[in-house]
C-alpha cells in the first residue's frame, strides 16, 4: 500500500470574512413562535385541535341543518332508529334489528313479529339457525319503523329519543352547553385563578398568608359537596352550575401560578424593572404574566375537560340542567332508559362526549409539550 | 410529627364543624319540608309531624340539637323512609360502596403501574405508544359512557357478567371494571413519567455499570424510588372514585351510598341529604390527611422538611 500524498495544488486557501463566524445562519425563533412549530409537528395534537374545531362547527350550525326543534315533540315518531341518507352501509339505515329464539322457527318467527307490532309487511325475517338437537331456533327480523310509520321521506340522522324529539338537534344543542361550560372554566381558571395566585405571591406576608389560608379552607371542603349544596339552594340549571364552579375551580391554577411567581419575582430582571421606576402593574402585567403565560394556557387545558365531565356527571346524576334542555349527561341519562333495545339513544351522545374529552386531553398534552419542552420525557 | 399531625387533627375537626354548620342553615333555607302533602293533615297533624322531626323549635335551638346530635353520632330520622334513622340507613348501604371503591382503587393501581412500567421500560416502542393510548382514552372517557359500554356488550350483547343488582360476587364485576378504568389510566400515565425519571438518574447507571441486570435494575432500583411519589396521585384518585361511585352504583342499581345520594336529592330527603354529605366530606379529608402522612413516614426526607 502506497502512502498517498496529496499535491499541494489540491488545496485552496479559503476566502475568510471578518465577520463570518459570527453570522446567525438561521432565523431567531421567538418563545412563541417555537413552540407554534413544536406543536404543529405534534400530529396527536394536531388530530385533537380538528376535532374540536369540527364539534365546535357542529355546535355552532348543527340545529339548524334539518327542520326539526329542539322541543318539537310528536309521539307518533318515538324512538326511530337513525338513518341518513346513503349511510345504510354504516347501519343508520332506519332499520330496527332483532334476534329471537324460540323450540321451532315458527315459533321464534311469531315472536320476532310479535316483537316489532306484527307489521307483517315492513318486517323481513331470515332464519339464523334452524334448531333441533336441542339447539333452539334463531330467527332474525329486520323492521322498516320510517316505512311502518309512513315517514318514508323524513331523515332522523341521530334517530329520535322516547318523546320524539330529534337527537340531532338535541345532542349539537347539548354539545353547545358542554363548550359554554368549557369557555366558563377557561375564564374562571384565568381570569380569578391567575388574579388570586399572581396578587398572593407578589405582594406576599400577612396577604399572602390571609390568602392561603382562604384557599385552606375552600380546599378543604370537598368540590362535590359544594356543588351539590349550590344546587340544592339555586334551582338546578345553567346559572347554578356556573356559579359553583366560579367558586371551586380556579384554586388549582392559583396554586400553580403563585409557586411560579414566587420562583420569578426574584429574579434580577424583575429587580431591574423595579429599579428602573416600574409601578407594581406594570411589573405583574408585563414581566411576571408573561413568563407564566405558557403554564396558564397548559392548566387551562387540563381544566377544561375536566369542567365538561363535572357538567355531565352533575346533568347525569339529576343535578343539573332540568328536564326539557338538553346537556350531553342528560341524553346520556335518557339513553340508559332504553339501552338494551334503543342503543342508538345512549350512542351519539356518548361518542360526541368522548370525542370532546379525549380531543381536549390529547391537544393538552401537546400544548404542555410545546411550551415545556423539559417536561417532555 | 406528632405536632404536625395534632394540627392537621385540629385542621379537620374545624373544617368538619364548618361545613356541618354549612350545610345545616343551607338546608333550613330550602323549601320543602316533610309536610309535602300536607293540605289533607289537620292542624294537630302537622304539629305532631313537626315535633318528630323537631322542626317546631326556633332555627338556633335547633341548630344546637343538630349538633348535640351529630356528636354522639345521631342524624335524626329520614323524611322518606318512616322512622329509619339516617345513620342505620347509611350503614346498611355503607358495605357495597366500600366494596366496590376499594376493589376498583387495588385492581386499577396494579393494573395502572404495570402499564405505566411497560410502557416506560419499552419507551417509545410499540407497547408504549399502546399503554399511551389507553391511558388518554381512560381518563377522557366518562365514567358513566364506559359503563353504558360495558353493560351493553359484555352484560347485553355477550352476557358474561349480570347486568344490574347486587346479589354475589360475579355482581361486583361490571361496576368494578367501570370504577377502574379511571386508575388505570391515571396510575399508568404517572407511572411511566415517574419510572422514565428514575431511570435516567446516576444510581441507575452506576447500578448498570456495576453488572446488575435489566429486570434487577428495574424492579429492585429504579420501581421502588418510582413508587414512592405514587403516593401523592392516590389521594385524588381515591376522591376520584367516590364521585364516581355516585354515578355507578345508580347505573348498576347497587345499593350503596351513592344510590341513596342521588334518590336522596330527588325526593328532598334532607337528613339522608345532609348525612351523606358530611360522610362524604369527613372521608375525603380523612383521605389526605392519611396520604399526607404515609407521604412523610415512606419518603424521610419530606418529613426532615416538615420537621424544620
Amino acid at each position: 500500500m502506497e502512502n498517498h500524498k496529496p499535491s499541494k495544488d489540491l488545496f485552496v486557501p479559503v476566502d475568510r470574512a471578518e465577520n463570518e463566524s459570527e453570522k446567525i445562519t438561521r432565523p431567531s425563533l421567538s418563545f412563541w413562535q417555537d413552540s407554534f412549530i413544536r406543536l404543529r409537528k405534534n400530529v396527536g395534537a394536531m388530530i385533537g385541535l380538528f376535532v374540536l374545531l369540527f364539534i365546535g362547527f357542529m355546535a355552532i350550525f348543527g340545529p339548524y341543518m334539518n327542520p326539526y326543534g329542539e322541543f318539537e315533540q310528536d309521539l307518533s315518531r318515538a324512538k326511530m332508529p337513525p338513518k341518513v341518507e346513503g349511510l345504510g352501509w354504516l347501519g343508520m339505515d332506519g332499520m330496527l334489528t332483532s334476534v329471537q329464539t324460540a323450540d321451532t322457527v315458527e315459533g321464534a318467527e311469531e315472536k320476532a313479529l310479535m316483537r316489532f307490532n306484527n307489521q307483517e309487511e315492513f318486517i323481513t325475517t331470515s332464519v339464523l339457525s334452524e334448531g333441533g338437537n336441542g339447539e333452539p331456533a334463531e330467527v332474525e327480523a329486520v323492521y322498516d319503523v320510517y316505512g311502518a310509520k309512513g315517514l318514508e321521506d323524513q331523515n332522523f340522522w341521530f334517530g329520535t329519543d322516547g318523546l320524539g324529539r330529534d337527537l340531532w338537534t338535541r345532542t349539537w344543542k347539548g354539545t353547545r352547553i358542554s363548550l359554554y361550560i368549557a369557555l366558563l372554566a377557561a375564564a374562571i381558571d384565568m381570569v380569578i385563578g391567575v388574579a388570586y395566585g399572581g396578587i398572593s405571591a407578589y405582594y406576599g406576608g400577612r396577604v399572602d398568608n390571609i390568602m392561603q389560608r382562604i384557599i385552606e379552607i375552600i380546599v378543604g371542603i370537598p368540590n362535590l359537596v359544594i356543588v351539590i349544596l349550590m344546587i340544592l339552594i339555586l334551582e338546578p340549571g345553567i346559572i347554578s352550575i356556573t356559579i359553583a364552579l366560579t367558586i371551586t375551580g380556579w384554586i388549582g391554577m392559583a396554586r400553580i401560578i403563585r409557586g411560579q411567581v414566587l420562583k420569578l419575582k426574584n429574579q434580577e430582571f424583575v429587580l431591574a424593572s423595579k429599579t428602573l421606576g416600574a409601578q407594581d402593574n406594570r411589573v405583574l402585567r408585563k414581566h411576571l404574566v408573561p413568563n407564566v403565560l405558557g403554564l396558564i394556557i397548559i392548566n387551562t387545558m387540563f381544566t377544561i375537560p375536566n369542567a365538561i365531565f363535572f357538567e355531565a356527571f352533575l346533568s347525569f346524576i339529576g343535578l343539573g340542567l332540568p328536564t326539557p334542555i338538553a346537556s350531553l349527561g342528560t341524553l346520556i341519562e335518557d339513553g340508559f332508559n332504553s339501552l338494551q333495545i334503543y342503543p342508538h339513544i345512549l350512542l351519539f351522545p356518548a361518542i360526541i362526549i368522548s370525542l370532546l374529552m379525549i380531543a381536549f386531553n390529547i391537544l393538552a398534552d401537546g400544548l404542555r409539550d410545546a411550551f415545556d419542552p423539559k417536561m417532555r420525557e | 410529627m406528632t405536632r404536625y399531625i395534632i394540627q392537621r387533627l385540629v385542621y379537620m375537626i374545624i373544617t368538619m364543624f364548618l361545613i356541618a354548620t354549612f350545610t345545616f342553615f343551607l338546608m333550613k333555607f330550602l323549601p320543602g319540608t316533610p309536610l309535602s302533602a300536607a293540605d289533607k293533615l289537620s292542624e294537630e297533624q302537622q304539629q305532631v309531624v313537626l315535633e318528630k322531626y323537631g322542626l317546631d323549635d326556633p332555627v338556633p335551638v335547633q341548630y344546637f340539637n343538630y349538633i348535640f346530635n351529630l356528636l354522639q353520632g345521631d342524624m335524626g330520622i329520614s323524611f322518606q323512609f318512616d322512622n329509619r334513622e339516617v345513620t342505620t340507613i347509611i350503614f346498611e348501604r355503607i358495605g357495597p360502596s366500600m366494596t366496590l371503591g376499594v376493589q376498583a382503587m387495588v385492581i386499577g393501581t396494579i393494573l395502572g403501574m404495570l402499564l405505566g412500567l411497560v410502557s416506560a421500560i419499552y419507551h417509545n416502542g410499540f407497547l408504549d405508544y399502546g399503554s399511551t393510548f389507553i391511558a388518554v382514552i381512560g381518563k377522557s372517557i366518562p365514567s358513566f359512557v364506559f359503563a353504558g359500554i360495558l353493560q351493553y356488550f359484555v352484560g347485553v350483547k355477550l352476557g358474561w357478567f349480570p347486568v344490574a343488582l347486587w346479589e354475589g360476587w360475579e355482581y361486583t364485576v361490571l361496576p368494578t371494571v367501570a370504577l377502574a378504568i379511571f386508575p388505570i389510566a391515571i396510575a399508568a400515565r404517572f407511572m411511566r413519567t415517574e419510572m422514565l425519571e428514575v431511570m435516567g438518574s446516576d444510581y441507575i447507571t452506576t447500578a448498570r455499570a456495576k453488572g446488575v441486570n435489566k429486570f434487577g435494575v428495574v424492579f429492585k432500583h429504579g420501581l421502588r424510588n418510582a413508587l414512592i411519589p405514587l403516593i401523592t396521585v392516590l389521594g385524588p384518585l381515591a376522591i376520584g372514585l367516590m364521585t364516581g361511585t355516585l354515578v355507578i352504583e345508580n347505573i348498576f342499581a347497587v345499593p350503596g351510598i351513592g344510590e341513596q345520594f342521588v334518590k336522596a336529592i330527588n325526593t328532598n330527603d334532607f337528613p339522608i341529604i345532609m348525612g351523606t354529605t358530611l360522610l362524604i366530606a369527613f372521608l375525603f379529608i380523612f383521605i389526605v390527611l392519611i396520604i399526607d402522612l404515609l407521604y412523610g413516614v415512606i419518603d424521610p426526607r419530606i418529613r426532615l422538611a416538615e420537621g424544620e
